[in-house]
């Protein structure tokens, strides 16, 4: 019965401020496309990937280097993007890697963002030396360039691992170590607008009946400085997702039988000169589509939820 | 005193507002210090209105947010329905919590945004575990009813109202949770004049109706005098006169009080004399020495440069003015009638 | 009658967005004679901010003028291009806002942007500018002039700095000030004050005021004539005294009777049910119909024009009609 007072969810959603901006924006549309698509291919990878390239059974060493679009001289076989040193398909690699990297992505964000946010809450509510020596963490990491701990974590935790366990544990060691070089952000931005909702007048309506300090911080106040942290993550993912691989193409991320698309870059590389372009290439454009549309995303959304900055 | 439900004595509130502790050292400077209530003491006897009036500076809020608990006093003491509040007592403090609530000046801020308004309302009934289930949804609906909104407006959200209407909806967030008490910061100082009397009236009603216990705060003399029955003026942290509100206004006692009815506008278009009201509040980090009102008092005298004076009855209340018994009476000139 | 200094005829202003164009000003015109003082009141939104705004050509964007002319001194003022618009501010209109640090640069000291003011405008020396300048700021009452001049606005306190903002809209010496809230950020004991330095500067230099606030105790206290506004549309105008004493439009007299006096003793104000309606809502005939309580069936079809209802008073209301038929 209430149903003709109040529109259904999706309706609002379509119906929203921001939905509207969105429509009104054609490169936010499609960066949005650009990345979806990626991000969809990357998904469902196992389901539209012509080969399974972590299949060692699938691969003909003799497919190695075919050109793309070309028949390989020895065994007939053609590839839409051209093989890889191994005889691996271009494109499966690149949805695998792609796969890889988004989780790394999408994961070291969510942790970086769960870190930020509880120290933002929390500095910004407590304030006092809660806030100072969390802030002074921040500043002191914010004074290394953020691959640095990157790798310091990454090294320092190999260290703790049994190299048995090095190759299955090497992308969660990757996950953290990305998440927690990019917390400050998060727990900056969070902090700030912390301190301004705390002296709202709802803020203080709770506090007058008594509700539980963390109630307030969960259910008050967390909702209202989600904006922010939304656009810090989306630009964080762009981020990440670079990140990762920089470290891959360094040789210190994930390991080559699970290549990302950075893993897939170093291997492309070792190639270029010799005139086998297509390895290095299409992961590289993909990698560069990929932060590049998640980025021009997020920019257009910290303009859309500030609307003066227009 | 039986009948009062709320008592303040000596209420003391100062913040530090000193510069960050490595500018300090290097600046040489001690520690600064601002004292937003001085020594205030006051009674609120049940069912009354009781307001506080005074201008930026003069602790008014400061003191509503110590009453409320959301601000700790640096010195004296609260007591509510005969029970003292402080830390030392925990338990006092839950239970006299649901007895008291509290009105906001701002109602685009006071109200969560990102909440429907069933559960802005419900929020003091779920904190208190007042009612559960259905029943919470019933008495919601109850509640925008009381307040003249509509049942079906609780799965709306804050923004589709006006400023009056979510005015509506703080109030009746504040009755949810069936208090005794209320103290009214502000409550109608962010809206239109038009909406102004459609709140006012309310307060009265629910007044009326629940024997709530007011304690407004605001600057505004008419609806101070429109609402309250006593009335306490306040003058850079100092209480400086209490009277009953309408002999406050035909005979104020305190030369500030007096000051402060010549400022506000004639709408009467009565002709009504009125002396030039002169000079600024000073800053309240470095007050005046004795009484703080004396560097623009047209009465002042060298005492009252050096000595701080204590309330003195007087025929409509108390006054802190060292004139209030003798000269003060002779010159006091038509007031406002 | 005398020419008016600033006529403003069918004014409309419109604010597109995308749940279509808003009209923020509906078709107002008004007059203000040379030294007259006009009051506009209005709750938020009604439209008082923007008419100052279109009159001295800083209506945000993407709002923008669609109709109507503002006059100054017969001189159409609202076509002007962006740089002959700027020369008359500050030169024959001068600008008084809420908040005086809107107005003050905070970098410089106070005598650097009256002289500069005052040398823009008017052929003067720098020391000539100086001394006008100093005699400005101890008109409008700082104490010390000759040494405060070279202070910096947060030297002042607030209604100091008010008084400074009054010396700087009026440097130039302009034929009309446009004051838009100039007390509401200041204490009551600090208003009064603010408005009588107002309202003796401008009855000096003999410079029309248009004072835009919400508040009918400070028009009471102040106006000559006073325009009431309401959803963007002229309700009543006329001398201040018969607006408030005799208000002819029902909103207006709802609005006057709403208010808490130091007089009367009521048991329950006299209030206007509902609220004002927002600009992408408001109602076909009378913007005030649905809160009426006289309102008939013509009000909620036709909307009303300004109806003369005494020599120079007027209103938008069809009762006004009735009752001029009835005494004619």
């Amino acid at each position: 019965m209430s149903d003709t007072k109040t529109p259904s969810r999706l309706f609002r959603l379509w119906d929203s401020d921001i939905a509207y901006s969105f429509r009104q924006s054609p490169l936010a549309i499609i960066s949005g496309v650009v990345a979806l698509v990626i991000i969809l291919a990357a998904a469902f990878a196992p389901l539209i990937a012509p080969t399974n390239p972590y299949d060692p059974s699938s691969l003909n060493l003799m497919d190695g280097f075919t050109p793309p679009m070309q028949e390989n001289a020895f065994t007939g076989s053609t590839f839409l993007l051209g093989a890889d040193n191994q005889g691996r398909d271009v494109l499966s690699t690149i949805l695998y890697g792609a796969r890889i990297s988004l989780f790394v992505g999408f994961s070291a964000v969510i942790f970086a963002m769960v870190l930020g946010i509880t120290a933002g809450l929390i500095a910004g509510y407590r304030g006092g030396w809660v806030d100072a020596v969390l802030m002074r963490i921040a500043d002191v990491q914010l004074s290394f360039p953020s691959i640095l701990i990157a790798l310091l974590i990454f090294g320092v935790a190999r260290g703790f691992i049994p190299p048995s366990q090095r190759e299955t544990m090497a992308i969660w060691v990757l996950i953290v170590a990305i998440g927690l070089s990019d917390w400050v952000q998060f727990a900056r931005v969070v902090r700030g607008a912390t301190m301004v909702e705390k002296g709202k007048e709802y803020v203080q309506a709770a506090r007058v009946i008594g509700v539980n300090p963390i109630r307030i911080l969960l259910r008050h106040i967390l909702p209202n400085v989600m904006g922010p942290v939304l656009v810090i993550g989306t630009i964080g993912l762009a981020l990440a997702i670079i990140a990762e691989a920089t470290l891959s193409f360094l040789g210190v991320g994930v390991p080559p039988t699970q290549p990302s698309l950075g893993t897939l870059i170093r291997i492309g590389q070792q190639y270029l000169f010799s005139g086998e372009w297509w390895i290095l290439l299409f992961p590289a454009v993909t990698l560069l589509a990929l932060a590049l549309a998640v980025n021009l995303l997020g920019d257009w959304l910290r303009d859309a939820l500030n609307p003066r900055l227009r | 005193m039986t009948d009062s439900f709320l008592s303040v004595t000596n209420l003391t509130r100062y913040f530090d507002v000193s510069k960050p502790w490595l500018n300090r050292v290097l600046e040489r400077e001690d520690k600064t210090f601002l004292t937003a209530t001085d020594n205030v003491s006051f009674d609120i006897r049940k069912g009354e209105t009781f307001a506080l009036v005074g201008e930026s500076g003069s602790g008014k809020s400061t003191i509503a947010k110590m009453i409320v608990g959301l601000l700790a006093p640096s010195d004296g003491t609260i007591e509510i329905a005969g029970r003292r509040i402080g830390p030392d007592d925990p338990d006092a403090i839950r239970t006299v919590r649901r007895r008291m609530q509290m009105i906001f000046q701002d109602p685009f801020a006071s109200l969560n945004p990102r909440w429907r308004v069933g559960d802005i309302i419900a929020e003091p009934i779920r904190t208190f575990g007042l009612m559960s289930g259905n029943d919470v949804t019933k008495e919601v609906a109850r509640l925008l009813e009381v307040v003249g909104l509509s049942a079906t407006d609780a799965s709306k959200f804050p923004h589709e109202f006006s400023g009056g209407q979510r005015q509506r909806i703080a109030i009746a967030r504040a009755l949810s949770s069936k208090p005794e008490f209320m103290v009214c910061d502000e409550p109608t100082s962010a809206l239109d004049v038009s909406v102004q009397a459609q709140i006012l009236n309310l307060m009265r009603d629910l007044q009326d109706e629940f024997g709530l216990t007011y304690l407004l705060i605001s600057h505004d003399l008419s609806v101070v005098r429109h609402m309250a029955n006593r009335i306490g003026v306040l003058y850079l942290g100092r209480l400086v006169e209490v009277a009953d509100s309408k002999r406050l206004f035909v005979e104020p006692q305190h030369p500030y009080t007096r000051m402060l009815l010549d400022a506000v506008p004639d709408l009467a278009l009565s002709g009504r004399r009125r002396k030039p009201v002169t000079g600024e509040i000073p800053n309240p980090i470095n007050p005046p020495s004795g009484c703080a009102f004396h560097p623009r008092c047209p009465l002042a005298i060298e005492r009252c440069k050096f000595e701080i004076p204590e309330p003195r009855i007087t025929p409509t209340g108390t006054a802190a003015c060292h004139l209030v018994d003798g000269d003060i009476q002779q010159s006091v000139t038509g007031g406002t009638e | 009658m005398t020419e008016p200094l600033l006529s403003v005829r069918d004014l409309v202003v419109e604010f597109p967005t995308r749940r279509g164009m808003l009209r923020a000003l509906d078709g107002v015109s008004f007059d203000i004679a040379p030294g007259e003082v006009l009051g506009m009141v209005g709750e938020s939104g009604a439209g008082k901010s923007i008419t100052g705004a279109a009159i001295i050509g800083l209506i945000e964007p993407p709002g923008r003028i669609v109709r109507g002319e503002i006059r100054l001194a017969g001189e159409r003022i609202d076509n002007l291009p962006p740089e002959a618009m700027r020369r008359i501010r500050g030169k024959r209109i001068g600008m008084v806002f809420q908040d005086p640090l809107t107005s003050l640069n905070p970098l410089y000291t106070v005598a650097r942007q009256l002289i500069e003011t005052i040398r823009v405008h008017l052929d003067m020396s720098e020391a000539e500018a100086r001394a006008h300048a100093i005699g400005l700021l101890d008109r409008v009452g700082i104490p010390a002039a000759a040494r405060r001049i070279d202070d910096y606005p947060h030297h002042f306190s607030g209604g100091m700095r008010q008084r400074v903002v009054i010396a700087l809209a009026l440097a130039a010496e302009p034929e009309l000030v446009i004051a838009d809230e100039p007390t509401t950020a200041l204490d009551v004991s600090v208003q009064s004050q603010i408005i009588d330095v107002l309202k003796e500067i401008c009855a000096e230099r003999g410079a029309a005021v248009m004072l835009i606030t919400h508040d009918m105790g400070v028009i009471a206290e102040t106006a000559d004539r006073v325009a009431v506004l309401y959803a963007g549309r002229m309700a009543e105008i006329g001398p201040v005294r018969d607006v408030i004493l005799n208000a002819s439009h029902p909103y207006t007299s709802g609005l006057m009777a709403s208010i808490p006096t130091l007089v009367q003793d009521t048991d329950r104000l006299v209030q206007i049910p509902g609220s004002m309606p927002r600009l992408n809502a408001i109602p076909s005939g009378c913007a005030f119909n649905p809160r009426c309580n006289q309102a008939f069936e013509r009000c909620r079809i036709e909307q009303p024009p300004l109806i003369d209802v005494a020599p120079r008073h007027a209103a938008a209301c069809w009762l006004a009609e009735e009752e001029t038929k009835n005494d004619g």
